[in-house]
Order: C-alpha cells, then sequence, then structure tokens
C-alpha cells in the first residue's frame, strides 16, 4: 500500500516537459518533489503566481510572497505574477495543461467532491469548482479507503460535490484508475503488493477489469 | 486630483451599519490592516463583506467577525479560522460561499462594467441553485455555464505597496491577488498604501490600477504582516 509520497511519486510520471501545471494543497503538492530530472515544467499558483519554486530557507520568507496553501515560497528565473481574475482567466481558457487535486469522494462517472461536509466541515470549494469545471486533463490523488474501511470510489458521491464528470484518472494507495465516459473506474495499476481482489473489496463503484493489471513501477 | 486623507478613520467615516465592502487580499497576504482596524474601532454592524477569505482568529477580517460586526460573509475559503466556523455552524453568521474564480472575474466584471458573467464553475453543484444556466460551444465543446451577477459594492478597500496621490497603486509580490479587482468595484474605493508617493514618481507603464477607480488614499502605518503557514528549508 502505498504512502502520500508514493502516491505523489507515481503521480508525478503524468508530469510530461513543457507542462504548465497547478497543484492543489496535500498529496498533489508532494508531486513537485519527485518531478523527473530533464522534464521542464511551470507551476501555477492560483493566487496569481506561474513559476513557484521551493520553500524559501530559513530568514528568507517574504510574507508578500506565498502560494494557495497561504505557504511562504519562492519564484524561480523567468516567473510571472498577475491578479486572481487572470489566474482563474488562464484556467478556464485551459491554458494549465494539468491539474492534480485531492479529492473525499470521486464516483464512478466522474463526479467528484472535496469542500464540503454537512454540518461537521465547512471551509469552503476555494479554486477546486473553477479548476474541475475548466480543466482538461485532472489527476485526482485521493485515499481510496478511510480510516472506517470504508471506499471514498463511490456509484455516487454522498458529499455535496465540487464538480460534475469532471474527473478522468485517480491515483489512490492502492491502484491507477481511469474513468471510462460509459462510467465505472478501470484499474490500470496495482500498487506493490496489492493484488486486485482486494482492491475490488476496496473499491464500492463499478470496477473494470480487464486481462492481467500490472503492477506500477516506482524507482 | 489630489485624492489623499488623512488616516484609516477619516477614509472609512461614512461607512454606515448594513453596507457591503469588498476587500484585498488572500489570507492575510496584502490585506487592509489599517481600514480593518478603523472598522473595528468605529464598531459599524451587520456588514456584508466581500473577500476571499475571512482572515484568522485575531487578525484580519477575524477581529470584525470576533466583534460580531459582520451579518454576510461572501468568500471561497474560510478554514482558518474557528470563530467563523462556529458562527456559521450555529447560523449567526450568513455566508456565501462562491468559487474563487468566480468571486474574483465578479469583482472584475464590476470594474469592466459587465453587468454579468458566465463560468462553468459550480454547474452541477449546489452553487448553481437558482442560477440561470445556458449552453454556449467555446473551445470546440458544447457545455453548461452559470450566470453570475458583478457585485457592486459600496466601498472597496485595499491595500497596495505603492500608491501616488492621484490613487494610482502598485502592488508588491502576490499581495495584489484580488485587490486590483476589488478596487475596481466599488462605489467609493480606498487605498492604504505602503509607501505614498508623488505624482511622477510611479512609472506609468508599471501601474496596476490607474487612479480613476481609486477615490480616498492614504499612507498606513505599523503593518504586521502575519505570516500563516511559514514553511522553509533549511539552509
Amino acid at each position: 500500500m502505498l504512502d502520500k509520497d508514493g502516491i505523489a511519486k507515481r503521480i508525478a510520471q503524468e508530469i510530461k516537459d513543457g507542462m504548465y501545471v497547478n497543484l492543489g494543497i496535500g498529496i498533489p503538492t508532494l508531486c513537485a518533489n519527485y518531478v523527473p530530472k530533464g522534464v521542464d515544467i511551470v507551476l501555477q499558483s492560483e493566487n496569481g503566481i506561474l513559476g513557484m519554486g521551493p520553500f524559501p530557507f530559513e530568514g528568507d520568507e517574504d510574507p508578500d510572497l506565498i502560494n494557495a496553501g497561504k505557504q511562504t515560497v519562492t519564484l524561480l528565473k523567468g516567473s510571472a505574477i498577475f491578479d486572481s481574475a487572470m489566474s482563474f482567466g488562464m484556467i478556464r481558457a485551459q491554458k494549465v495543461d494539468l491539474t492534480i487535486l485531492g479529492a473525499m469522494e470521486v464516483s464512478e462517472n466522474g463526479d467528484i467532491a472535496n469542500w464540503k461536509i454537512p454540518g461537521k466541515m465547512v471551509k469552503g470549494m476555494g479554486g477546486a469548482m473553477d479548476l474541475v469545471a475548466s480543466a482538461k486533463n485532472i489527476i485526482v490523488a485521493m485515499q481510496q479507503v478511510n480510516k472506517a474501511g470504508e471506499s471514498k470510489l463511490l456509484p455516487k458521491c454522498t458529499l455535496p460535490i465540487t464538480g460534475v464528470r469532471c474527473i478522468k484518472k485517480i491515483v489512490t494507495e492502492l491502484g491507477v484508475y481511469d474513468v471510462l465516459p460509459q462510467g465505472g473506474f478501470k484499474l490500470l495499476e496495482r500498487a506493490p503488493g496489492i493484488s486486485v481482489d482486494h482492491i475490488r473489496k476496496s473499491t464500492a463503484g463499478k470496477l473494470v477489469v480487464e486481462g492481467e493489471v500490472p503492477e506500477m513501477k516506482l524507482d | 486630483m489630489n485624492k489623499t486623507v488623512k488616516n484609516s478613520d477619516e477614509a472609512v467615516k461614512d461607512v454606515k451599519d448594513g453596507m457591503t465592502i469588498a476587500l484585498g487580499g488572500f489570507g492575510l497576504c496584502g490585506i487592509p490592516e489599517n481600514c480593518i482596524s478603523a472598522l473595528v474601532k468605529k464598531n459599524v454592524t451587520r456588514l456584508t463583506c466581500i473577500s476571499n477569505n475571512a482572515g484568522v482568529d485575531d487578525f484580519g477580517l477575524g477581529l470584525l467577525l470576533h466583534k460580531k460586526q459582520i451579518k454576510k460573509m461572501i468568500s471561497s475559503y474560510v478554514g482558518e479560522n474557528a470563530e467563523f466556523e462556529r458562527q456559521m455552524l450555529s447560523g449567526e453568521l450568513e455566508v456565501d460561499l462562491i468559487p474563487q474564480g468566480t468571486l474574483a472575474t465578479r469583482l472584475m466584471a464590476a470594474g469592466y462594467g459587465m453587468p454579468v458573467i458566465y463560468t462553468p464553475a459550480g454547474v452541477g453543484t449546489e452553487v448553481a441553485v437558482g442560477k440561470e444556466v445556458r449552453k454556449f460551444k467555446y473551445l470546440g465543446v458544447e457545455k453548461e455555464y452559470l450566470m453570475e451577477y458583478a457585485f457592486e459594492p459600496d466601498f472597496a478597500i485595499v491595500k497596495a505597496w505603492k500608491g501616488d496621490t492621484q490613487g494610482n497603486l502598485v502592488f508588491r509580490l502576490t499581495t495584489r491577488n484580488f485587490s486590483p479587482l476589488v478596487a475596481m468595484s466599488g462605489k467609493v474605493t480606498i487605498a492604504e498604501v505602503e509607501q505614498l508617493v508623488e505624482p511622477g514618481e510611479l512609472e506609468p507603464d508599471q501601474i496596476h490600477v490607474p487612479g480613476i477607480y481609486v477615490h480616498r488614499i492614504f499612507q498606513g502605518s505599523g503593518y504586521q504582516k502575519r505570516i500563516e503557514q511559514r514553511t522553509v528549508r533549511k539552509k
């Protein structure tokens, strides 16, 4: 079973040279650590940065320079700063090539829920609804099974949804999935040491398994 | 045209109970600290605040929330504030959570003279309830879009890095965020600045908000610039 860094490592393999990439808070942020050498990408932060760099060295942090997670960051050479309307403008206009974000639930038709638990947790959607409604290429990084042992890959989302039929690829601690246009989670790869049976028991929605499913390669 | 006022108290002197105020900033980055303090001191109540976030418990808009001066918040993300969450879940505070890009673009629309925008954000979710939906073909695909109205706040309040007495504004790094859009949206727009300079000292082609959108400007003081998430690397 993959830990958070394992999920990030696997997703990083989907990041290709020349991409503009938006990373959500949590596991998606970790993906930046595993981008293969020689792959040249530009990170977008939706509060208004293209060309976001790593955290600053101790003592160099600047309260005027943060990312969308409100963390102090740095700028790489060739970066640009802009306002929030332009930031979401470039997202809606599909200039951003890849969006990686977290989820609480995904349904077999590609609906995603990640912004609200009624009566309990209400933090807001931030930029998630804009991103999922517009991005052409979204990968969800999530825990497939919660602490109570319940699957979060569902026939239908139980929580208020963030977007409809927008998720096409999911990476979890157990596997990699495509969401099929006709509905269903197609198993593409298994996490090291995880059986198809284990994955079947951990998927509440429709699971599609065709032939031998390879183990994912992480090095 | 000199738009200078003495200080934050003078800038917000005619903000009245029940008014709608848009405020710049993202988290605590680039918030108008001086004007928020002046509103706390003035004790205006039943405010509707349009702001991406709601501050933290003891800073930013959290100060107004703490004194129950806010009736309604219009925001995209409010996760950092326990008092906010308490007031919202208990029903004391009305909250309209809207997508971040929708918030930015509704403010922009106000300054661009467009009464509505269409956005795909929120289609099929509870954000879409009661809203007009239209289908458009864009980027080769036909899909649904929500109609959203431009904001028309009574006051817009921003903090800029530099501004001149004519109201031209320049923002530093990511303090820009929502601030130029907020500045464009106000019937009356107030700018507090770290450095107030004379006309001619700012490069005309470096200005982020032209002074036509700004009605009052003053030299701010005592900026705390709190950091919400101090993340660093070891040297």
